[in-house]
C-alpha cells in the first residue's frame, strides 16, 4: 500500500467534516465537525512529516492540537453562554447579522 | 517498525489495518455528522479521533498518537459530552434542513471540495518516502526528537502557545462566570415565596361589576367600592385608574332630578304614579 | 502716443463706475459728468487722431499692450487695443456723437428722476463700444460686443416700468443673444483654424487656409453681425428698441451700436475676401434688409419707429457695400459715418418733436409744426435731404458710391444688387418726403390727449438744439469732404484694402438714375401726402402695407417658426426624457434596487450560508489554482 492513501482519508475526512459544518444546525455537533477537520489535518502534516523523513510536520501537528484544545476551550464557553441567553443550540437562531 | 516507516510501500500488515480502521473512520465521520443525537456524534468522533490516533502510531508519530488518545479522545471529547449534557436536547437537534438549497449546496460543496483535495493529492509527485527512521533515531526516539525541536526550533511558539493556553482557561471562565450581586436564597424562602404575596386563583376581571368593561376601570367588589385588583399592575402603577363607581351614582342622581323636574311640572301626574316616593320628597323639596 | 489709447475707454468706464455706484448724492451733478468722461473721450481721440494725421499712411497704426488677460500655454488673450485708421474712424464717430447725445440727453431727461443712471448706462455703452471697435483681437471684441448688448437691454428697458419697454429690451437682448452665439462659435474656430485670435495673425493667415473653413467663419460673423446691426434674419429687435428714450434711439440705434455688425465685417475683410461665397451670402443680406427696411419704413406712423425702419435699411446698403469685397469696404464705412450724423440728426430731431409735442409718437397727430419749431425743422431737413441724397449732401455721396459699387460687382449679381439699391434709393426718398411731410406740412392735426392737455408745440432747449445743428452742418458737409479728391478712400485704405470698381454703366449714368429714382421716390410722396390732407386715423391700405405696419410679419413669423416650434421641440425633448431618459435613469435605479433587494437575501445572517460562501470561495480558489498548474 502506498503510505498517499493516509492523504487521501484525510482529504476524505476534512470534506466529510465541512459539509457537516454546513449541514448541522445544532452549534455543538458544528463544533465537533470542525474538530473532525482539524484532525483530518493532523493526519495529513503526519503523513507528510513520514513523508519527508523529519519530525517538524509533527510539530506543526503538535501545535495544531494545542491551539484546537485552546479553541474548544473557549468555544464551548461560547456556546454555554450563548444558551443561557437565547435557550437555544441552534447556528441559525444567532442571526442577528441580518437586514 | 523504522524499516516500515522507510519504504515507500508499506507492510501487508498495515496496508490491513489501513483499509479496515480506514472505514471505521469514515462511518465515525459520517455517523458524527448524520446522527441526530448530539451524544451519538460525539461518541461517533471519539471513535475516529480513536482510529486517527491509531494512524499516527502507524506513522511513526508515537508521542502524537498517544496525546491524541489522551488529549482529544480523553480530555476534548468529554469537555463536549459535558457541554451536550448542559444543553441537552432541544430543537437543533432536528436534521430537517430549514434553509432553502443549504443541503444541497453543502453537499454539493463538500463533494467538490473534496475531488478537488484528491484530484490534488493525485496530481502530486508523492511517489517517494523517506521514512521517520532517521529523524526518530537521530535523538533516541521520537519523544526525545520531538521534544528537541519544541525546546529549540519551536520554543518561541511554543511559549506563545502557553500563553494562548492561560488566556483561553480565562477566557473560558470569563464568558460562562456569572456574578452574584445578593445572597443566595435558601429552599424554605423560595418555596414560601412560591405561596405568599400571589393570588393562587386567577385574579377577577376589569369592570365586570361595573357599568363600563374599559381595562382602566376598576371592578367593583359587592358594596360598590372598586377593586384595583382587577386593573393590570401597569395602569395601576401608572395611577391610570378611572373610578367611575360615584359616577354612576351621580348619573343616577342627575336622572332622577331631570325626570323630577319635568314631574313638577306635571305634580298630578307624578303623585298619581307614586313612581319614586323619595325624589318625589326631594322634588316638593325642591319646588318649596 | 499709444499710451493714451487705454484713456479713451478708460473715461467713460469710469464714469459708468462712479454713475452707477455713486448713488443718490450725485444725482443733481451726475449727468455733467457723464458728459464731460465723454467729451474727454473725445478730447483724446482728437488728440490721437491729430497724431495720427501727421504721420505716413503706412505707420499710422498704434498699439497698446495693456496685461495678459488669460495667459495659459496655448491660448493666450491679451487686454490689448490697437488703434488704426478704422478704428480711429469709429473712435471719433462714436466719441463725437455720443459727445452730442450726452448734450443733447441733458436736456431730454432733465425731468426723469434717474437721469443720472441714465448717463451712467450712457457711459457704459460708450466704453463697451469703444472696446469693441479698439480691440486687437476678437476676443477682446467679444467683451465690448457683449458689453454693448447689455448696454442696450439697459437702455431700451430704461423706462422699465412701461411692460412694452421691458419686453422691448428683453427682446433685443435675446434677439441679439443669437448673433453673440454666431460671434462665439466664429471665434472658436478661428481658434481652431489659426490658434489665435488676435486680429493681426488670423487675417494675415487667411491665405493659407482652406475656403471651407473661412465660409465657415466668415458665415458665423455675418450671423453676429445680423444680430447686432439688425439685418433680416435677426432684425425684428430695431423697431420695439424704439421703446428706449430718444436719445438711446439716436446713440444706438442709429450711429453705433448697429454699424458694429458691419465693422466686424469690414475688420474681418480678408477672412470674406477668402470665401466668395460667404461675402455673396452678406451682400444678398444687406440687399433683402435694405428693401425690407425702406417697405417697413413707409407704412409706420410712429416717426421714430418709421425711423427705425429707415435705419434698418441704410445698414442693409452698409452691409451690401461691406459684402461687395475691396470695392465696397470703404464706402460702407464712409456711409456708415455720414449716416451716424444724419440718422443721429434726425432722431434728435424726432426726439425734439416728441419733446414738444407730450412725447406723442404718431406722425398722424402731427402737421404743420415746421412754424412752431423752426430749429428742429431746419435741422431735421437737412438730414431728411441728406438721407434721401440730395445731390451735393452727405447721403448723396456715400450712397451713390455704394449703388455704383454694386453695379460694379459684374455680372448679373452685380445688375440685381445695383438694381436693388437704386430701388432702394426711391423707396428711402418716398418714406422721408413722407415723414417730412406728415411732420412739418400740411394742417395742424394734434389733439388734447386723453387727459384734456392740448399739446403746445415749442421750440426744444439749447441743450438740445444745439447737438442737432452740429450734427446737421456734419449731415451736409461730411459726405462731400469725404467724397472730394478721395480724402476718405487715401484714409482706409492702408487697413481695408482698395480696388476702383469698373462698373459697366458710367458713373454720369448711375448718378443721374439715383437722381431720377430719387425724384420719383419724392413725386410719389408728394402725391399721396403732400397735395391732399393726412387722415387722422390710418387708413386701412392695401395688404402690404398692413404687412408692413406689422414689421412685414416678422414677429409672427418668429412666433410661428421659432416659438411653436421652440414649444413642440421642447415638448417633445420633455416628452423623451419623461419616457426615454428618465426611463433608463429610473429603470437603471429599479434594476439595481432589484437586484440589490435579491443580493440583500444572500445575508441572510445564518452563518451557515456565509459558511457555504466560504467554502465554495475555496473550492474555486482550490480549482483554480490545479488548472494552472495543470496548464
Amino acid at each position: 500500500m502506498n503510505p498517499v492513501n493516509y492523504l487521501y482519508l484525510a482529504a476524505l475526512l476534512f470534506a466529510i467534516g465541512a459539509s457537516g459544518v454546513l449541514i448541522r444546525r445544532n452549534v455543538i455537533v458544528l463544533f465537533m465537525c470542525i474538530e473532525l477537520m482539524l484532525n483530518a489535518c493532523n493526519l495529513a502534516l503526519v503523513t507528510f512529516s513520514r513523508m519527508h523523513g523529519n519530525l517538524d510536520g509533527q510539530i506543526v501537528a503538535f501545535f495544531t492540537m494545542v491551539v484546537a484544545a485552546a479553541e474548544v476551550v473557549v468555544g464551548l464557553a461560547i456556546i454555554v453562554s450563548l444558551f443561557r441567553s437565547r435557550h437555544s443550540a441552534s447556528v441559525d437562531d444567532a442571526s442577528l447579522m441580518k437586514l | 517498525m523504522n524499516a516500515i516507516a522507510a519504504a515507500t510501500t508499506t507492510s501487508t500488515g498495515e496496508a490491513v489495518q489501513f483499509w479496515i480502521l480506514g472505514t471505521v473512520a469514515v462511518i465515525g465521520a459520517l455517523s458524527t455528522v448524520l446522527l441526530k443525537k448530539s451524544v451519538h456524534s460525539a461518541l461517533s468522533l471519539a471513535g475516529t479521533m480513536v482510529v486517527l490516533a491509531v494512524f499516527y502510531l502507524a506513522n511513526g508519530a508515537y508521542f502524537l498518537g498517544i496525546v491524541q488518545i489522551i488529549v482529544y479522545t480523553g480530555a476534548i471529547m468529554m469537555l463536549f459530552l459535558f457541554v451536550v449534557m448542559l444543553v441537552g436536547v432541544t430543537a437543533a437537534d432536528s436534521l430537517k434542513e430549514t434553509l432553502k438549497g443549504q443541503r444541497w449546496l453543502a453537499v454539493g460543496c463538500g463533494l467538490g471540495f473534496g475531488v478537488l483535495l484528491i484530484a490534488g493529492i493525485g496530481n502530486a509527485s508523492l511517489s517517494t518516502f523517506n521514512g521517520l527512521g532517521a529523524a526518530n533515531a537521530l535523538h533516541g526516539g521520537n519523544v526525545e526528537g520531538i521534544a528537541n525541536l519544541i525546546f529549540t526550533k519551536y520554543v518561541f511558539a511554543f511559549e506563545i502557545t502557553g500563553a494562548l493556553l492561560i488566556t483561553a482557561t480565562v477566557g473560558a471562565m470569563v464568558l460562562t462566570h456569572r456574578e452574584r450581586t445578593e445572597r443566595a436564597k435558601t429552599q424554605r424562602e423560595m418555596s414560601e415565596e412560591r405561596v405568599r404575596g400571589k393570588h393562587l386563583p386567577p385574579l377577577p376581571a376589569p369592570g365586570v361589576y361595573a357599568r363600563h368593561n374599559a381595562v382602566d376601570i376598576a371592578g367593583l367588589l359587592p358594596d360598590g367600592t372598586p377593586s384595583e385588583l382587577t386593573v393590570m399592575k401597569t395602569l395601576r402603577d401608572r395611577g391610570q385608574i378611572r373610578d367611575v363607581s360615584q359616577e354612576a351614582l351621580a348619573d343616577l342622581k342627575a336622572l332622577e332630578q331631570r325626570s323630577g323636574e319635568r314631574l313638577g311640572r306635571e305634580d298630578a301626574d307624578a303623585v298619581a304614579r307614586g313612581a319614586n316616593p323619595a325624589s318625589a320628597a326631594e322634588n316638593s323639596e325642591a319646588a318649596k | 502716443m499709444e499710451n493714451l489709447i487705454a484713456l479713451l475707454v478708460a473715461a467713460p468706464l469710469l464714469g459708468a463706475a462712479v454713475l452707477l455706484c455713486g448713488g443718490r448724492r450725485l444725482d443733481r451733478a451726475g449727468h455733467w459728468l457723464g458728459t464731460v468722461l465723454a467729451a474727454a473721450s473725445f478730447v483724446v481721440g482728437v488728440v490721437l487722431f491729430a497724431d495720427m494725421l501727421g504721420k505716413g499712411a503706412e505707420d499710422r497704426a498704434l498699439h497698446q499692450h495693456l496685461f495678459s488677460w488669460i495667459p495659459v500655454e496655448g491660448f493666450q488673450a491679451d487686454i490689448a487695443f490697437q488703434l488704426d485708421q478704422l478704428s480711429m474712424t469709429f473712435v471719433l464717430l462714436i466719441t463725437g456723437v455720443g459727445t452730442l447725445i450726452h448734450i443733447y440727453s441733458i436736456g431730454y431727461m432733465e425731468h426723469d428722476e434717474r437721469r443720472r443712471r441714465f448717463f451712467g448706462y450712457l457711459n457704459l455703452f460708450l466704453a463697451a463700444m469703444l472696446i469693441l471697435v479698439i480691440a486687437d483681437n476678437y476676443l477682446l471684441l467679444y467683451v465690448g460686443w457683449e458689453g454693448v448688448g447689455l448696454a442696450s437691454y439697459l437702455l431700451i428697458g430704461f423706462w422699465q416700468h412701461k411692460p412694452s419697454a421691458a419686453s422691448a429690451a428683453k427682446k433685443a437682448f435675446l434677439v441679439n443673444r443669437v448673433g453673440d452665439m454666431g460671434l462665439s462659435i466664429a471665434i472658436m474656430l478661428m481658434f481652431t483654424t489659426f490658434g489665435t485670435f488676435a486680429f493681426g495673425p488670423v487675417l494675415e493667415s487667411t491665405g493659407e487656409t482652406s475656403e471651407g473653413k473661412l465660409t465657415a467663419i466668415g458665415l458665423m460673423l455675418l450671423l453676429a453681425a445680423c444680430g447686432k446691426s439688425a439685418q433680416v434674419p435677426l432684425q425684428s429687435w430695431l423697431g420695439d428698441a424704439m421703446e428706449g428714450p430718444t436719445p438711446v434711439s439716436a446713440l444706438i440705434h442709429a450711429a453705433t451700436m448697429v454699424t458694429a455688425g458691419v465693422y466686424l465685417i469690414v475688420r474681418s475683410g480678408a477672412i470674406f475676401n477668402g470665401a466668395p461665397d460667404a461675402q455673396l451670402v452678406v451682400a444678398i443680406v444687406g440687399a433683402v434688409t435694405l428693401i425690407f427696411g425702406a417697405i417697413v419704413g413707409c407704412a409706420k406712423d410712429d416717426i421714430k419707429k418709421a425711423l427705425a425702419g429707415s435705419t434698418m435699411s441704410q445698414i442693409g446698403y452698409m452691409i451690401l457695400a461691406a459684402g461687395l469685397g475691396p470695392i465696397g469696404y470703404i464706402f460702407a464705412i464712409m456711409h456708415l459715418v455720414t449716416h451716424g450724423f444724419f440718422k443721429a440728426g434726425l432722431f434728435l430731431g424726432a426726439g425734439s418733436v416728441m419733446h414738444g409735442m407730450n412725447d406723442e409718437v404718431d406722425m398722424r397727430k402731427y402737421g404743420g409744426l415746421r412754424k412752431y419749431m423752426p430749429v428742429t425743422f431746419i435741422t431735421f431737413g437737412l438730414g431728411y435731404l441728406a438721407i434721401i441724397g440730395f445731390p451735393g449732401l452727405s447721403g448723396f455721396f456715400s450712397k451713390d458710391k455704394i449703388i455704383e459699387a454694386a453695379f460694379a460687382k459684374g455680372g448679373t449679381e452685380g445688375w440685381i444688387l445695383g438694381s436693388v439699391a437704386l430701388l432702394g434709393a426711391a423707396i428711402t426718398a418716398f418714406y422721408m418726403t413722407r415723414v417730412m411731410l406728415m411732420t412739418f406740412f400740411g394742417e395742424k392735426r394734434w389733439q388734447p390727449d386723453a387727459e384734456g392737455h392740448e399739446p403746445h408745440p415749442h421750440e426744444s432747449p439749447k441743450s438740445m438744439t444745439i447737438p442737432m445743428i452740429v450734427l446737421a452742418v456734419g449731415s451736409v458737409f461730411a459726405g462731400g469732404f469725404f467724397a472730394i479728391g478721395d480724402r476718405f478712400v487715401n484714409w482706409l485704405e492702408p487697413v481695408t484694402g482698395y480696388e476702383h470698381g469698373h462698373s459697366p454703366l458710367s458713373v454720369a449714368t448711375v448718378t443721374g438714375a439715383t437722381v431720377v429714382a430719387l425724384v420719383i421716390g419724392v413725386g410719389i410722396a408728394w402725391a399721396m401726402y403732400g397735395r391732399k390732407p393726412v387722415p387722422v386715423l390710418a387708413p386701412r391700405g392695401s395688404l402690404l402695407t398692413r404687412a408692413a405696419r406689422r414689421d412685414l410679419l416678422q414677429d409672427d413669423f418668429n412666433h410661428v417658426v421659432l416659438v411653436r416650434g421652440g414649444e413642440h421641440l421642447t415638448r417633445s425633448l420633455v416628452y423623451v426624457d419623461h419616457s426615454l431618459v428618465d426611463g433608463v435613469v429610473n429603470g437603471t435605479a429599479a434594476s439595481v434596487g432589484g437586484l440589490s433587494g435579491r443580493l440583500r437575501k444572500l445575508q441572510n445572517g445564518y452563518a451557515r450560508s456565509y459558511a457555504v460562501s466560504m467554502f465554495g470561495g475555496a473550492a474555486v480558489v482550490i480549482a483554480a489554482t490545479l488548472l494552472m498548474r495543470a496548464v
